[in-house]
């Protein structure tokens, strides 16, 4: 005979027994997991953030997720980024991270968008979706994505990392807030630090997607009460602390969630962030003047030519620490233009013009004083700064920046000297 | 009169790698919050003021704490800073 066991509601045997213990967890129960096993969810960015995201919803149930990433799997990202395999290196990060997951809930519908979210495909993908998870690297997309949450009135779950912090929130949701009521200015490109550039942990981004994951869950299963909206929270790994401050509300005079919106379309984000949908950064643009940039072949032709010069390597200590070019002197950017580097530095000039005077290895010709760092960026700024604070003996030595820097070096020259 | 200041998100770096400074002004009994934050521009910030101030008040991508709750909610730069006040400034993250 059959025994009717199952109550009024449509979860199967199968369901009931993987999602058991959040099933019977208070607030859950039926309703909610009906919720996520009938929500959809999208996820931009399959990174630090966009991994743990995927993880814990994709075991919680969801019934569809949706991943966007224009990337590819690389060594590197392995410490953080646990939803990829080393077996995935070069293959697109959606890809890779929708394998992962399947193995881990194979009922759990997946589409992947190995494409960048721009303004022209941000909302064909987005319209899909009840709710949207940025985990992205970037400014741009920051903006982009709130943007086409609010244009389609979606809830944003938003969450940052950095070196040892993290913050998370929630935008537009309940009538609270979005990304442009809390900043309606996009920070000045100078002042923005990657995670290729500034260093991050994997803890920290494990931590702060697994609050997205926890606050879209909360969202999808309309515990309302608790959801982070109107608040920001703040986690400082290095000190343990957490902390949630309370944020302003919905801004009347918001430009696109306001009353009288001006952003009533995407816009092009690149623009208005002065910076790209990536955060990679890529070939560096050439910034000074052509006198003072030498090419990584140049460079290596000059030395090997034993001529008589001195090497500058700006770059933070803790990257000089790992790695460095031989007979180079580690002054970071942050500290070149101090009276101390000068003197250091007119000093090392010095030294470098007498010792050609009387040594006969050394090709007698100009001395020349070059600049380094790790893409060629940082090290136009050194530039500048030298070809204005060394003024007065200017004619002494030639000034020139290291273009591409120590990963052109690695590319064109050695690739033997290591890539961090 | 006594302040607390703290820093998060990178802003500690450009104040000597400290996170929370207290400072003390014997001669007044509140500060208008525009004036803290040029004190510590003038004071505690040594160089690149440009990370931290633009146009006489915190630049884009700071958001500022008054006692754990938005300067907004508190009228923002008009803020007149009290004894015991704590005041924080969060530089905002993007990475992920």
């Amino acid at each position: 005979m059959e025994i009717k066991y199952i109550k009024e509601h449509t979860l199967k045997p199968n369901e009931i027994e993987r999602y058991g213990r959040q099933l019977i967890t208070p607030d859950i129960g039926v309703s909610g997991q009906m919720s996520l096993c009938n929500a959809s969810v999208l996820i931009v960015g399959a990174g630090g953030l966009g991994c743990p995201v995927a993880l814990y919803l994709s075991s919680a149930g969801v019934g569809t997720l949706g991943l966007v990433d224009y990337d590819t799997v690389e060594i590197s990202n392995l410490h953080r980024q646990i939803g990829h395999r080393e077996s995935s290196k070069g293959i697109s990060k959606a890809v890779s991270l929708a394998k992962t997951i399947s193995e881990l809930n194979s009922l759990v519908k997946i589409n992947t968008y190995e494409t960048t979210f721009t303004s022209d495909t941000a909302m064909e993908i987005i319209k899909d979706y009840d709710i949207v998870v940025d985990a992205s690297d970037n400014v741009a997309t920051r903006y982009l994505v709130n943007d086409a949450c609010v244009l389609t009135g979606k809830p944003l779950v938003s969450g940052s990392a950095l070196k040892w912090e993290g913050q998370v929130t929630v935008y537009n949701y309940n009538n609270g807030p979005c990304y442009r009521c809390i900043f309606p200015t996009p920070p000045p490109v100078e002042t923005v630090t990657k995670c290729s550039d500034g260093g991050v942990l994997g803890p920290i981004v494990g931590v702060i997607g697994s609050l997205q994951a926890l606050e879209t869950i909360k969202i999808l299963t309309n515990n309302k009460e608790g959801v982070l909206s109107g608040r920001l929270l703040i986690y400082d790994g290095m000190s343990a602390v957490f902390r949630t401050v309370r944020i302003r509300g919905r801004q009347s005079g918001c430009n696109v969630c306001g009353d009288k919106p001006t952003v009533t379309q995407l816009i092009d984000y690149t623009q208005f962030c002065r910076s790209d949908y990536s955060e990679s950064a890529g070939k560096v643009d050439d910034r000074v003047d052509k006198t003072l940039i030498i090419t990584v072949e140049q460079f290596h032709q000059s030395i090997q030519n034993n001529h008589n010069h001195l090497l500058i390597d700006v770059r933070p200590k803790i990257q000089f620490d790992i790695c460095s070019l031989p007979n180079s002197n580690n002054i970071p950017i942050e500290e070149i233009d101090k009276k101390e580097s000068i003197e250091m530095i007119e000093q090392l000039i010095k030294e470098k013009v007498e010792n050609n005077n009387g040594d006969n290895n050394i090709n007698n010709n100009e001395l020349s004083v070059y600049l380094v760092c790790r893409r060629g960026n940082k090290s136009q700024d050194a530039v500048k700064i030298l070809d204005e604070k060394l003024k007065e003996s200017r004619d002494k030595f030639k000034l020139l920046h290291i273009k591409d820097g120590l990963l052109g070096w690695n590319e064109s020259i050695d690739d033997s000297f290591p890539i961090y | 009169m006594k302040v607390k200041i703290e820093l998060s998100g990178g802003l500690e770096l450009l104040f000597d790698k400290k996170k929370v400074h207290e400072i003390e002004f014997a001669d007044k009994n509140e500060i208008p919050l525009k004036d803290l934050i040029l004190y510590m521009r003038d004071n505690l910030l040594k160089e690149r003021s440009e990370l931290f101030v633009v146009d006489d008040t915190v630049r884009p991508g700071i958001l500022v704490l008054i006692n754990d709750a938005d300067w907004e909610l508190f009228g923002g730069i008009s803020y007149n800073v009290e004894d015991k006040d704590t005041i924080i400034f969060i530089s905002t993250l993007h990475g992920g």
